[in-house]
């Protein structure tokens, strides 16, 4: 109760402070608006039809890319996790393929797929499949030894074993991935959005408002929003693995 | 003798109104210099929060500690802990010998002094080798022989030691038992040690306080008549030990004191009239122990007081506080 | 003891084994598809060679792309980040320490760590123009919070025992944070600064990207407008081969500071439910 009181109190005065330094005059205010401006600019375009067209944009291919993502990552990690020499390839290949920033890609794949909503949704599908991928191989790894020698003492078969112990066994793990990768996923389709790939989305929209006349208040508006669905999609997930796998201590830990 | 450490009227509650609960009331004591004074009480009992408040690492919400003459406020400069959780107190990321200068260097002690006397305290302690290892390389006794250097390297003029030997095996208790006495013989250092192992307290200590339950009080003080030099095979069979443990028994049980004929009270009878003498989660059945005592100790020493001892029969003046 | 560097030695022979094998299965893949997208990696590395390389000995035998955009990139991804480290590592551990602090705090510190990085860029591009000090402000902005968070979480690691240790031993504040709370946070903040590593050198790209006139990311911008994909590949595997050096400098670093670890192999099975 107190800590959220001080929460609150912290907030308020970071926007205190902000509105206040807004007025001082250290910067024109095209440059630096008081916070109260952002604000009112954000409403404003909260009631637009096309700004929350972009909102819906962004938040659209986000799912989308999630979804196709875990579809993808999940059962390739089971089928490559079962075999320990290809799960150990795997991880060698990935170890290179990884610090290649997927932002970098960005270019090829618009001359590649063009400049529709696919763009953002494949690159996304492949900055996000790693984290899922990698959990789902993982907890495999993982798997302890004595639910398989149950599960067998009790005559399950390999793909019984898989379906019934290994994979249930395995989804924390593999909801943890797919935490890691939704907000991966959202910078991807920003960064996209930010380069010119797509014709619509809050990074398109918020790269509009930054260039020629400096309108800082519509660009911060812009932040704010994708802090907001950055925040919301954090939480969201949090809640859901919470309700889902309230049971395990990984749910917990990976706070 | 003078005295080292005065407690007087301590008492500490946590919490208020309906939650509120007295871990210790109207405790009080003194310890004077060269001696080892046990604190002997039920698990959960306070003893942390009355060695907490003598450490100065809290304010008790009432009493006063005075450590030579002066009211404690605050952790004093001249006093130095051994905790029970070596594998916590010990700093992970230093060598042995690091964490047994580390306190020194907040004293504004040399490089070069620091060295020689973490050398000289792991000498004490029998790890004189083992500087420049990391704790997690040591067995747990080890360790706890670490922590126990790192505090006689601070010389303190008191040294508290809280459940020091609860954390390891019994045969390693034995040889930190013995490895005590014979630093703190040499050192001749001002020991107050909190335990809730009956045995314990009255082999190691010059008295032994014991403490009742919570609202923790000191219940009797019984001085210990053995001689300074004890053994962990002839000192525990001994009739004086064996009476002794008795009592403290009885006193933390809240029954009254024995009579105090001569002791008749034989080894096999304290091994099986054993329920009196469990205070808390003891493993093995403490009667049993000088049986299983380890062959090689550290301490040499141990055959010089024992015939004597044997027929020490003195009497004890037992001065018993009732539980308010 | 002997097992180590054998079993070590048999992992490095593995890894690269599979590397090379890789690498020929793309270039007999591109070699059949034969597209202008993706060249063969022998084609690719002939043109690292001709980019980066000259036949001058006063620029070291370096092509002056290398002084104009590679280093420059890296100077500004890597100072970017450095400045991340120091404000999130202090600032980190004061809020770790600090309850009441951290609470006034924690619900800014979550909206603010919970916003795209690169959605940082138009707001720093705005406030600065183009430049360094745009991508310096995204950067440090943008990978700020896994260190700041991670060294909040690793000083609150410090256990009840061991503060009680060092104030029993009147430790002074300096040694306090020095030898206790920093060593204690070290694991954690080692985590941290990799994850921030990693988005510092996004960003970087990104930025460079957006809007720049030099720099790594500029010139793969370049060699899309002028459809010169066998040079953006060449630049896409220096980013490649940039990344997993500075993340392999970093992990051998964090080697030798947390070498007080007990090591997987050598701790016993209990030291895990213990720690």
């Amino acid at each position: 109760m107190r800590s959220a009181l001080r929460g609150a109190i912290g907030v308020a005065g970071f926007l205190l402070l902000w509105e206040a330094a807004g007025h001082a005059g250290f910067a024109p205010q095209n440059l630096f608006p008081p916070v109260s401006m952002v604000f009112a600019r954000l409403g404003e375009l909260l009631a637009t039809e096309e700004f929350l067209r972009e909102i819906i944009a962004t938040v659209l291919a986000w799912l989308i890319a999630l979804a196709v993502a875990t579809g993808i990552a999940v059962p390739l990690g089971l089928l490559l996790g079962s075999y320990p020499a290809v799960r150990r390839a795997t991880k060698v290949l990935v170890e290179f393929i990884r610090p290649v920033p997927p932002v970098a890609l960005i270019p090829l794949l618009i001359v590649l797929i063009g400049n529709g909503p696919e763009t953002k949704i494949s690159l996304a599908v492949f900055g996000a499949l790693w984290p899922i991928l990698f959990n789902t191989i993982y907890a495999l790894d993982e798997l302890e030894p004595m639910y398989v020698e149950t599960a067998r003492s009790f005559g399950l078969g390999r793909a019984a074993i898989m379906t019934r112990v290994a994979l249930p066994n395995a989804l924390p793990f593999i909801f943890t991935g797919v935490r890691i990768s939704a907000s991966i996923a959202l910078i991807l389709v920003i960064s996209v959005e930010l380069r010119g790939g797509g014709t619509a989305g809050i990074g398109y929209w918020m790269l509009g408002v930054s260039q020629g006349i400096r309108q800082m208040d519509l660009v911060l508006a812009g932040t704010l929003v994708a802090g907001v669905i950055g925040l919301l999609s954090n939480y969201g997930l949090e809640w859901l693995q919470r309700r889902l796998f309230g049971w395990n201590e990984i749910a917990q830990e990976a706070r | 003798m003078t005295t080292m450490l005065e407690v007087s009227d301590l008492g500490h509650t946590y919490g208020s109104g309906d939650t509120a609960y007295t871990a210790i009331s109207d405790l009080s004591f003194t310890v004077e210099t060269g001696e080892l004074t046990c604190i002997v009480g039920p698990s959960g009992c306070g003893k942390s929060t009355l060695l907490r408040a003598i450490a100065g690492l809290h304010t008790p919400t009432g009493g006063t500690v005075r450590l030579k003459g002066e009211t404690v406020a605050g952790v004093p400069e001249d006093l130095a802990v051994v905790f029970q959780d070596y594998s916590r107190s010990l700093f992970p990321w230093l060598t042995v010998r690091d964490n047994v200068e580390f306190p020194l260097r907040s004293r504004g002690v040399s490089a070069d002094d620091r060295a020689s006397r973490a050398a000289e305290a792991l000498e004490w302690v029998g790890l004189g080798k083992a500087g420049k290892k990391y704790p997690w390389q040591l067995s747990g006794g080890m360790q706890q022989r670490v922590s126990i250097a790192r505090a006689l390297a601070c010389r303190p003029s008191l040294l508290l030691m809280d459940e020091p030997f609860a954390s390891v095996d019994a045969q390693t208790r034995f040889e930190l038992e013995d490895l005590l006495l014979r630093v703190r013989r040499e050192l001749n250092a001002t020991v107050l040690l909190v335990t809730h192992d009956i045995d314990e307290s009255v082999y190691l200590g010059d008295r032994v306080l014991v403490l009742s339950k919570p609202p923790a009080t000191v219940v009797a003080e019984l001085p210990v008549d053995l001689p300074p030099v004890r053994d962990q095979i002839t000192t525990r069979e001994s009739d004086a030990f064996v009476s002794l443990r008795s009592e403290v028994a009885r006193l933390l049980h809240g029954k009254e004191p024995a009579t105090r004929s001569a002791p008749q009270v034989t080894s096999e009878a304290a091994g099986t009239g054993d329920q009196g003498v469990h205070v808390a989660d003891g493993g093995t059945p403490k009667g049993q122990r000088t049986v299983t005592a380890p062959k090689n100790r550290r301490n040499g020493a141990g055959g010089k007081g024992r015939k004597k001892h044997m027929k020490t029969k003195k009497k004890r003046g037992v001065t018993v506080q009732r539980p308010r | 003891m002997s097992e180590q560097p054998r079993r070590r030695a048999l992992g490095f022979l593995e890894r690269w084994l599979v590397f090379a094998g890789a690498v020929v299965v793309w270039e007999i893949v591109t070699r059949i598809s034969d597209s202008v997208f993706f060249p063969p990696p022998s084609k690719i590395v002939q043109f690292c060679a001709e980019l980066w390389f000259v036949a001058e000995p006063t620029q070291l035998f370096l092509a002056d792309t290398v002084y104009e955009d590679i280093l420059p990139s890296l100077a500004r991804a890597l100072g970017g980040w450095l400045i991340t480290a120091v404000v999130g590592i202090s600032l980190g551990l004061a809020l770790g320490r600090s309850r009441i602090a951290y609470e006034y705090l924690n619900p800014l510190v979550t909206f603010l760590r919970s916003v795209p990085p690169p959605a940082l860029i138009p707001v720093f591009m705005v406030a600065f123009g183009i430049g360094a000090q745009m991508q310096i402000a995204t950067i440090v902005f943008g990978a700020l919070w896994p260190v700041l968070l991670n060294s909040v979480d690793g000083a609150r690691s410090v256990d009840r025992v061991k503060t009680d240790t060092a104030r029993s031993f009147r430790i002074s504040r300096t040694e306090w944070i020095r030898m206790v709370v920093f060593p204690a946070a070290l694991p954690k903040i080692f985590a941290g600064l990799r994850t921030s590593l990693a988005i510092s050198l996004i960003l970087m790209v990104m930025s460079e990207l957006v809007s720049s006139n030099h720099g790594i990311g500029y010139r793969i911008q370049l060699s899309q407008n002028t459809f010169s994909f066998d040079t953006m590949w060449a630049w896409l595997v220096l980013l490649g081969a940039l990344g997993y050096l500075l993340n392999n400098a970093l992990l051998a670093l964090e080697r030798r500071m947390l070498g007080w670890q007990p090591k997987r192999e050598a701790a016993p099975a209990t030291a895990k439910a213990g720690g």
